[in-house]
């Protein structure tokens, strides 16, 4: 059959020229392209890597960084245990209440609370650290053109700013970054953690793992909406080769 | 009506009382569809269906959302990632918004080509254009509900449009916003309008449907049923043809929903909404991208600012379809039998195709003369289509449709396709 294909190929070139009309054409440095465990339609998170990433960001981003949306309990899905979660977030100090004397106490985390921020508030942020507020993690690889790409290019992305770049007052020149200046200093430099699986921790190395954990903490739903995504497909495509045979069965004698 | 009574005693009873089942018999079993129907009359049963897909996702997405400044974010990505199943509502919903642009973009454009909206399908059509303008306010209204950047900046954009309109422009943008500026009233009332609207886009696509069956589908030779042996009922060999086309088009929906969710939305509205920061671009959802280019084109013209030049270019660019019916001046359907205008349709095609690149990018260098072009191009189209019908001598038109398909079946087909439904 010619026609469902000529429809199939029009819904396509749809598709791709709504896409190609959404590139940008800036001329930009192009941005490091490397392999995800999470890319393609069965990837995963890699849970070793994301366990290093999560140490990365406990360790390093979590000083000014805020994970806001995702729960301490969550962390199961990058493969720790419920008890190994459990003596994370026993590990964190949260403010809860108010308690019957009406005042608010601090007590350890329980994996049903949410990741604690590194700041009360904006202003507090802003206040020490030079004015410049740093994002929630929780979206950015998702909240980014370039997605994981585009944070481990920021990431590896530190150079001395070209001849001529007026880089503003405690600005640092990133080639990634939009407007390559960028409030934040270089977080990582390589051997910033120790791991425990023996890793050895370079800057390329420790990129990768906190953009894997952060790329899961955009979506811990992908596992899950890839894999009901290809039965789905199984189903729809044997069901719609039994609608094609059923249609020449009742076309046969219009035909 | 020769109903077949029903054998059903129950059937027979409520028949009676309330004549449910007569009128699918009628308008199911009975209608007469013409027999030579392509695969480009799949998008409208497609577009009716991706309307159910979006009104019962959308009703599930509503138990879990929050219409507030301060939880709308949050509460979308609660819905991804804590409410079971919620990011398969949120992707289907969010991703059925484009598709269902894509089937009534297709459907339209089949309109177009085969001259559906000619008489005595006029009302049809022009039902139709009312649709569109329904599923632009429902999708834009929709977008600004997530309360990202480009939520909160798109609503900004757009709504402040209507300052272009004379003297009492700020008062509208005002009355529209609740406020002086987008904010939680402007939210609510959009969550309001979100949920409403869909509802009257069906009650219209009722009114659309009962048009159509007035008449009966055109085709894609143009010309009328002449007789019995021009028709098929549509149950089933439109059921089935429509159910397998719906096959095939779930697989493309299904692919880009489980697969690649994100790639025509936009990262920026995974930014919860600033009204202090402006973000780089602002554009909006790629399905207005040629009405945005339309609107950013037009330079001043005599008194009239570009600004209210844009606007009134955006708007007419659909309005004019109101008169699609009287402007073809063509007795002709379908461009199959009109050597010039065929390609003046797909010119049309490819200019809005050019609209819409535009459209992606900043009115900069040559986009700017792109887009006049495009945007002068458009308005053009439609006086040639009036000049066109008044030189082109059409093709001979086929005596009748089962004649047509006789000719070019190659004798495949018995002279008496059109039996009654004896299907097993």
């Amino acid at each position: 059959m010619r026609k469902p294909a000529l429809i199939a190929a029009g819904v396509a070139g749809l598709l791709l020229g709504g896409a190609a009309a959404g590139a940008a054409d800036d001329a930009e440095p192009p941005l490091p392209k490397l392999h995800w465990s999470f890319d393609g339609p069965f990837g995963t998170f890699d849970r070793s890597a994301a366990q290093r990433g999560f140490q990365i960001y406990e360790e390093v981003c979590s000083r000014c960084h805020s994970l806001g949306l995702l729960h301490y309990g969550d962390l199961t899905g990058i493969g720790y245990s419920e008890d190994e979660v459990k003596a994370i977030a026993s590990t964190k100090q949260v403010t809860d209440g108010p308690n019957d004397q009406g005042e608010m106490f601090q007590r350890p985390g329980r994996p049903a609370d949410k990741f604690v921020a590194p700041f009360p508030n904006e202003q507090a942020a802003r206040a020490a650290l030079n004015g410049a507020l740093p994002p929630d993690l929780s979206l950015i690889v998702k909240a980014l053109d370039g997605g994981p790409n585009q944070v481990f290019g920021i990431l590896t992305g530190y150079r001395d700013p070209p001849p001529g770049f007026k880089l503003g007052d405690g600005m640092y020149y990133n080639l990634h970054f939009a407007g390559h200046q960028i409030a934040m200093p270089p977080p990582l430099a390589g051997s910033d953690v120790t791991y425990a699986d023996g890793t050895k921790p370079t800057l390329e190395q420790e990129s990768q793992d906190v953009v894997t954990f952060l790329a899961w903490a955009a979506e811990p739903t992908m596992e899950e909406r890839k894999y009901t995504g290809t039965k789905v497909l199984i189903f729809l495509v044997f069901m719609t080769g039994l609608l094609f045979g059923a249609k020449r069965k009742i076309w046969a004698d219009v035909h | 009506m020769a109903a077949p009574p029903a054998q059903n005693k129950i059937v027979r009873w409520i028949d009676h009382r309330l004549p449910i089942f007569a009128f699918m018999q009628h308008e199911l079993n009975e209608y007469p569809t013409p027999k030579n129907l392509s695969y480009w009359w799949n998008f409208g049963s497609l577009a009716g269906i991706m309307l159910v897909i979006m009104i019962v996702t959308g009703i599930f997405l509503a138990m879990d959302y929050t219409p507030h400044v301060d939880y709308a974010f949050d509460s979308v990505e609660r819905i991804m990632r804590d409410v079971n199943y919620g990011w398969l509502m949120r992707y289907v919903h969010m991703n059925g918004a484009s598709f269902f642009f894509i089937v009534v973009y297709i459907h339209l454009f089949r309109g177009l080509y085969y001259g559906s909206y000619k008489e005595p399908r006029e009302l049809l059509w022009m039902l139709g254009v009312v649709i569109l303008l329904l599923m632009m306010a429902t999708a834009f209204m929709g977008y600004v509900l997530p309360w990202g950047q480009m939520s909160f900046w798109g609503a900004t954009v757009i709504t402040s449009l209507f300052s272009a309109i004379p003297v009492v422009g700020q008062s509208i943008v005002t009355w529209l916003w609740g406020g002086f500026a987008v904010d939680n009233p402007t939210l609510n009332r959009f969550y309001s309008l979100h949920y409403l609207l869909p509802f009257v886009i069906a009650a219209v696509v009722g009114l659309h449907l009962i048009a159509l069956h007035q008449h009966g589908s055109n085709n894609p030779l143009g010309i009328d049923r002449k007789g019995p042996q021009d028709s098929i009922p549509f149950h089933p060999y439109y059921t089935v043809k429509d159910t397998f086309g719906l096959g095939v088009f779930l697989i493309v929906f299904v692919i880009v929903v489980f697969f690649m969710p994100n790639l025509l939305g936009d990262a920026q509205n995974y930014v919860r909404a600033n009204p202090l920061q402006t973000p780089p671009e602002i554009v909006p959802e790629w399905y207005y991208l040629p009405f945005y280019a339309m609107l950013r084109s037009v330079p001043d013209i005599l008194f009239i600012p570009a600004k209210l030049a844009g606007v009134i270019a955006m708007f007419s660019s659909i309005f004019i379809l109101f008169f699609l019916p009287w402007i073809d001046s063509s007795k002709v359907r379908s461009a199959h039998f009109r050597p010039i205008y065929k390609w003046v349709f797909w010119l049309l095609v490819i200019d809005c195709f050019v609209l819409g690149y535009v459209g992606a990018h900043r009115p900069e260098g040559w986009y700017v003369i792109v887009g006049r072009v495009a945007t002068l191009y458009y308005f053009l189209h439609f006086f040639l289509m009036w000049l066109i019908g008044k030189i082109e001598r059409p093709l001979p038109l086929p005596t009748s449709i089962s004649a047509a398909v006789t000719a070019k079946g190659g004798g495949r087909m018995a002279p008496a396709a059109t039996r009654p439904m004896e299907k097993p």
